[in-house]
């Protein structure tokens, strides 16, 4: 039975400055690329679960990503589970 | 007075905060491991400077799982004091023992300065021995120090007069300029709803000799000093104690 993989992706909440973004647009419109108009950096987790039924995988890692993996003040986060490609 | 200095992997001002209360106030230090659960009777726990778990996810992310953090929240909750310093103050916002975040600097740049921040409010146990308006110069070095909060959070924190410290130029003024690293509203320190736990980002254990440049960062120390001799003896100023940030 294949294991389940969780991918987290977390960046800053929509609205709230995020300075590392801001000087990435910037380096990106110094090398010609005009056609980028928003930036935002964030980061990406990815979690390899096991003894855990996919119905139930979903609700565990949220709770991971409220309690430590995104800090809700600052940061939005979205989630999907799948299998482990092998 | 009696004060703990809670030592994380990766805690760096610790040892100059056991410095400053042993030899500078003439108090007893009592150094704490991370993996303490006993605060082993202090009247204050400070939480000092550092790379706390290399700051590894966010600053102060991890550190707040720490199983000293669980008599930490027990010891704020009962009144007790918490002063946290730089990774200290980020560990109490990551902890949600004050309100907001900190995030990295507007300018991307890691600042060591000597700032002024200006006192807000003296009712709180680390200001209690300053004036409204008081002017400190008070050393910063950090990358992540950018205070930030939604629009509600800034506006109830303000309206509850929890902003305690604020960058602000040699003449007092909170202009953007005297703003090291965009903190709204150019917070520096910031304290909860009960005002015994204060975090702030400037380092008031480098500012308490003459040899090290300023003896500005003492007031603080003192004046929870006072403050818990005053409340010892009975006085008036005892912080209502309100659980959360």
């Amino acid at each position: 039975m294949p294991g389940l993989v969780a991918r987290v992706v977390v960046t800053p909440k929509r609205g709230l400055l995020d300075p590392q973004g801001k000087a990435v647009q910037q380096a990106l419109h110094a090398l010609g690329f005009g056609e980028v108009t928003d930036v935002r950096v964030g980061k990406y987790v990815e979690l390899r679960l096991h003894d855990l039924a996919a119905a139930d995988a979903e609700a565990r890692v949220r709770a991971m990503c409220e309690r430590l993996l995104a800090n809700g003040v600052i940061e939005d986060f979205r989630l999907e589970v799948g299998t482990e490609r092998t | 007075m009696r004060w703990g200095v809670v030592t994380f992997p990766g805690s760096n001002d610790d040892r100059d905060v056991l410095r400053v209360v042993e030899r500078v106030l003439g108090d007893e230090a009592v150094s704490l491991w991370h993996k303490d659960t006993d605060l082993r009777g202090v009247d204050c726990v400070v939480l000092p400077g550092g790379f706390s778990y290399g700051d590894y996810l966010r600053c102060g992310a991890l550190a707040r799982f720490s199983p000293i953090m669980e008599a930490v929240r027990a010891h704020a909750a009962a009144g007790g004091l918490v002063l946290g310093t730089c990774n200290g103050f980020q560990i109490l916002c990551e902890a949600g023992l004050l309100p907001g975040a900190l995030v990295r600097n507007r300018s991307l740049r890691f600042v060591c300065d000597v700032v002024t921040v200006r006192v807000e409010r003296t009712d709180t146990p680390f200001t209690y021995g300053c004036r409204t308006g008081d002017l400190l110069a008070l050393p910063i070095k950090h990358g992540e120090g950018c205070w930030i909060a939604d629009e509600a959070t800034l506006a109830a924190v303000e309206a509850a007069g929890q902003i305690v410290l604020r960058y602000t130029d040699r003449a007092g003024r909170a202009v953007p300029e005297a703003n090291p690293n965009g903190s709204m509203a150019n917070v520096a320190g910031v304290c909860n709803a009960g005002r015994n736990v204060l975090g702030l980002m400037p380092h008031p254990e480098h500012a308490a000799e003459r040899l090290l440049g300023g003896e500005d960062g003492l007031r603080l120390f003192r004046s929870a000093q006072a403050w818990l001799g005053r409340s010892a003896a009975g006085g008036r100023r005892e912080p209502t104690v309100v659980p959360g940030p």
